[in-house]
């Protein structure tokens, strides 16, 4: 069987995998990270997205061979060692933007990819076109679009506290 | 020292206690768990909509790498695996027993849709069992097959029970026709209307998961399942289906990513993995993948409708006639037959005074996956007839539609419909003032204007809805069928350091309820959330509970919290008495602190914890030691939320396409306790409601081919389909519950889809369209506006 070697929040890891093996299913059934989540078996739902190298990625739409030697971060790894949550994080738990929680790890690391990507501030248009690869049953979108808005002002240093930054 | 922390009572928008572990990856949801030794499980499902059985050949499969066992429909028989149970039994107008036939888990010698379980494999892998059920060979002989309620009820139609005529599974009725009759025969005008509401799949972002797992030293089963209501799986999976008594079976529901009433059923996979795993001394662990969610999760909605309304000549409503078929599906889902029925005929008279109704429902059977609740759960049905029809009055008599609706509000409390409920609280002309004020209603017509300068069709539309919720009174839900009682359970546990541990019966799966309950006891008795734990969702822990559907979390579940808070406080006045040397009844209770009346002498809850648990100086003889009480709680009425929405739309006419543009409601849930949780409820429901107006149609071929099989199909509302939200409230408290509360989580997908379409049809309406069927697709509505489609018809057009 195929071995993958790659950095996973940090961490290196070398793994034996099926050549049919996903990333996603490295993550939750080998290093056993299941805060990355499986809802949709057609890449539309978004639950999965993982950072690869920096970049969004449905880790259900990405070999896990194809993974070698990348820098993967999943949800496990956004907080810091002190436990300090990253701004996205606080910013969902702020605004309500989380029901069940089960979309929530691929669509905090979605969003942060999205501001990352838009140094020059995001408009509730564009973090909704943004949001285009996830998928939410709960709550609607409503907090998670005041979230992602709050969070952005504070990534960008725009602002340090997260209360208004909404508005 | 008591904390006193008013902040975080009833009231207050807290912070969720459980988004912690949920936004750092540390959820546990049933798929995230592993027992030790496990081995996995595929379940091969029937592709065919009607087949006959003539034999599985497993030889081959069973020979494949990392297989344990292959197990089909005989394998189950043969171990003497019952049926799945339906949970309520509805009777014909003739007062006989409607149909009920056998819902084997494993498919016999028939299959009755696409996604029917027809063989297990069990295996080291996942990979591995789905590698091994592709080898097993199904000998089917396909037979002709009915997929919507027009074909089954067609005289000759495919049977789908051989034992059920006509595929008919009752013929109920509700209301007095006489007395409808006569309100007909004097009315001025009647208004005749035929709608469809769109058959829907819930689609929670879990798919569902079940894992069995078996301890042959104590004989003790257990299931780890994505439910809404474990101790009901465990009632009906241990008595009705594998023979397994309640001490011996343990049932863990743990984090649950969203149910919307998909996630209440007793399912075929659940008992699968649970006689699986005892069978082979091992943990059997099986998770959905979506594409089978789709033919195997329950299906919601699915009605045809005539209703007729008779107005006198001042508009007041006068009597209603409706008769609705409504879709089954193959088999009898466990609530399956109170949706169409007691949860739809019951709300015809929604807001209004309407003095005479009478509803005729006929559910039949078809061959596609079985329908049973989903968010709201007959009341959007109800919602959407009675708030159509009223458009469609108002447009053809002529008078106005928000003075239509106010001339026809229910403005006294109580009040007692002709189909059963009594309302028992209520200001509906005050949320529907304030939803257009929000919405500013009298200024649309410059909106429209500046809309049509732009080349947009744009349009308003209102809905102003009830519901009844809080299931149920069990006396009641008892008399019309239920066979389950429906109170809640809940159990205070103070420990002798003061902090509390909450049991309930309720189970959250997105709700938040580990902090809405946590306010409530904080709020009594004045301790900071942080110091109560809420603990749901497993059989093992919580003495029992009816589970979480039907907005009845709150208040039913909540109450059942409250009375036993109110046991404790009464012990804690014994103890306290004894402790400051005072009269029991000169003890008062406030703020979580214990006084003797007119002094300055008290105790804190705290103190009192530590006394009753280590009792050096406590009345022995006649107070037991320990502070914990357990209430079961059996609502007196259903509660009755209202309000109103209002929705404005543009439609493009180029293309079709509808975008939702602004979006007002005006609630009343009685007393809300996280104003913040609330809205969030509401956010979602009006998503699915906006979703089913616009957007989501479960589509089946005329063969009973699941043609919406994928979220690639199955369009789900993203979030640049939505705009933000305008919420407000005007609460009237529940006059028929301890606590005052109604309940929030179904009324926004109740209120809105109405909304929505009176919305489109507004837009249209100098087009001539009467009605939009939904969802309201871009291809829909191209088709009215350039004369290539249907107006109105209730064929479903794909998106």
């Amino acid at each position: 069987m195929p071995q993958v070697s790659l950095t996973v929040n940090g961490k290196p890891h070398s793994v034996e995998v099926e050549g049919r093996t996903l990333l996603v299913e490295l993550l939750r059934e080998k290093l056993r990270l299941t805060g990355t989540h499986v809802g949709c078996d057609t890449s539309q739902c978004g639950a999965c997205v993982v950072h690869v190298d920096g970049e969004s990625v449905k880790s259900c739409t990405m070999l896990a061979v194809q993974a070698e030697g990348a820098d993967v971060t999943t949800i496990e790894g956004l907080a810091s060692a002190d436990g300090t949550l990253h701004p996205m994080q606080e910013a969902f738990r702020e605004y309500h933007a989380l029901q069940c929680g089960f979309c929530t790890p691929g669509m905090v690391m979605s969003a942060i990819d999205l501001v990352m990507k838009h140094p020059e501030g995001l408009d509730e248009k564009q973090i909704r076109e943004g949001l285009e690869g996830n998928l939410c049953r709960c709550t609607g979108y409503h907090n998670i679009v005041k979230a992602i808005a709050a969070a952005a002002e504070v990534m960008h240093g725009r602002r340090t506290e997260l209360a208004q930054a909404a508005e | 020292m008591n904390v006193v922390t008013p902040f975080e009572g009833i009231g207050a928008s807290v912070r969720r206690k459980e988004d912690l572990r949920f936004l750092s990856g540390r959820g546990r949801y049933t798929a995230d768990i592993d027992r030790p030794g496990q081995a996995h499980a595929y379940i091969l499902r029937s592709p065919h909509p009607h087949a006959a059985i003539r034999g599985i050949d497993a030889t081959a499969a069973r020979a494949m790498p990392g297989v344990a066992a292959v197990f089909t429909g005989a394998d189950m028989a043969a171990g003497k695996v019952g049926g799945l149970p339906c949970g309520w039994g509805v009777k014909n107008k003739d007062g006989s027993p409607m149909a009920e036939p056998p819902h084997p888990v494993l498919a016999v010698d028939r299959v009755r849709h696409v996604g029917d379980p027809v063989a297990v494999v069990v295996a080291a892998t996942r990979a591995q069992a789905r590698d091994a059920a592709e080898a097993i060979v199904v000998d089917y002989a396909p037979l002709p097959a009915v997929a919507t309620i027009e074909e089954a009820l067609r005289p000759g139609a495919p049977a789908v029970h051989d034992e059920v005529a006509g595929n008919l599974c009752f013929d109920w009725h509700l209301g007095d026709k006489a007395v409808t009759d006569a309100a007909f025969a004097k009315a001025d005008r009647v208004v005749t209307f035929e709608l469809v509401n769109n058959r829907l799949i819930p689609n929670a972002m879990e798919p569902r998961a079940a894992i069995g797992d078996y301890d042959p030293s104590a004989d003790e089963h257990t299931l780890y399942t994505t439910s809404q209501n474990p101790h009901v799986i465990r009632l009906l999976m241990g008595a009705f289906v594998l023979g397994i008594p309640e001490s011996r079976l343990r049932v863990v529901a743990p984090d649950v990513g969203g149910g919307f009433g998909s996630k209440i059923y007793h399912y075929a996979e659940e008992a699968i993995v649970t006689w699986a795993a005892a069978r082979l001394e091992r943990p059997v662990k099986w998770v959905a993948d979506r594409t089978e969610s789709f033919v195997s999760d329950a299906h919601g909605r699915d009605h045809v409708t005539r209703a007729e309304l008779a107005l006198d000549g001042e508009g007041n409503f006068l009597g209603l006639r409706v008769a609705t078929r409504a879709n089954m599906g193959a088999y009898l889902s466990t609530f399956a037959p109170s949706i169409p029925t007691y949860l739809y005929g019951t709300l015809l008279a929604g807001v209004y005074r309407t003095p005479a109704i009478y509803v005729e429902v006929k559910a039949v059977f078809t061959h596609t996956v079985p329908v049973d609740a989903y968010r709201g759960a007959g009341r959007p049905e109800a919602t959407y007839l009675l708030e159509r029809l009223v458009d469609v009055a108002a447009a053809e008599t002529g008078i106005d539609r928000i003075a239509l609706r106010r001339r026809n509000l229910v403005s006294q409390f109580p009040h007692q419909t002709p189909v059963a409920l009594e309302y028992d609280s209520g200001n509906h002309a005050a949320t529907l003032e304030a939803a257009l004020r929000a919405a500013d209603w009298d200024g649309f017509e410059s909106r429209r204007a500046e809309a049509k300068a732009r080349g947009k069709l744009r349009g308003i539309g209102v809905s102003t809805y009830l519901e009844a919720c809080g299931l149920a009174p069990s006396h009641l839900a008892g008399q019309l069928g239920a066979r389950a009682g429906l109170y809640e359970v809940g159990t205070i546990r103070f420990h002798p350091t003061g902090s509390v541990t909450v049991l309930t019966g309720s189970h959250s799966h997105g709700q938040g309820h580990e902090t809405t309950f946590a306010q409530l006891v904080a709020d009594r008795f004045g301790l900071p959330v942080s110091q109560v734990e809420v603990v749901h969702g497993d059989t093992g822990k919580i003495p029992f509970g009816m589970g979480t559907y039907g907005s009845r979390s709150l208040a039913v579940g909540g109450n059942a919290m409250a009375m036993a808070m109110d046991k404790i406080v009464a012990k804690g006045r014994r103890i306290a008495a004894h402790l400051l040397e005072a009269a029991v009844e000169d003890v008062e209770f406030e703020g979580g602190k214990f006084r003797v009346a007119g002094t300055d002498r008290e105790k804190t809850i705290g103190e009192i914890a530590m006394a009753a648990y280590v009792p050096h100086n406590y009345p022995l003889a006649e107070i037991e030691p320990g502070l914990e009480e357990t209430a079961f709680y059996d609502p007196k009425n259903f509660t009755y939320p209202g309000g109103c929405h209002v929705c404005e739309v543009e439609i493009d006419p180029e293309t079709g396409h509808v975008q939702v543009v602004n979006f007002t409601a005006a609630d009343d849930f009685g007393r809300v306790i996280n104003p913040m949780v609330v809205e969030g409820q509401v956010h979602g429901g009006v998503a699915q409601g906006v979703g089913q107006a616009l957007l989501e149609a479960c589509v089946y071929d005329a063969d009973g081919q699941l043609l919406t099989g994928s979220i690639m199909d199955y369009n789900l509302p993203r979030a640049e389909d939505l705009p933000s939200l305008s919420l407000s409230h005007h609460d009237t408290p529940c006059l028929t519950n301890p606590l005052g509360v109604k309940g929030c989580g179904e009324a926004g997908a109740i209120g809105s889809p109405p909304a929505v379409i009176n919305a489109v049809v507004d837009a249209l309406r100098e087009r001539g369209v009467r009605h939009v069927e939904m969802p309201a697709t871009p291809a829909r509505i191209w088709g009215i506006i350039h004369g290539g489609g249907p107006k109105g018809a209730p064929a479903i057009a794909a998106a």
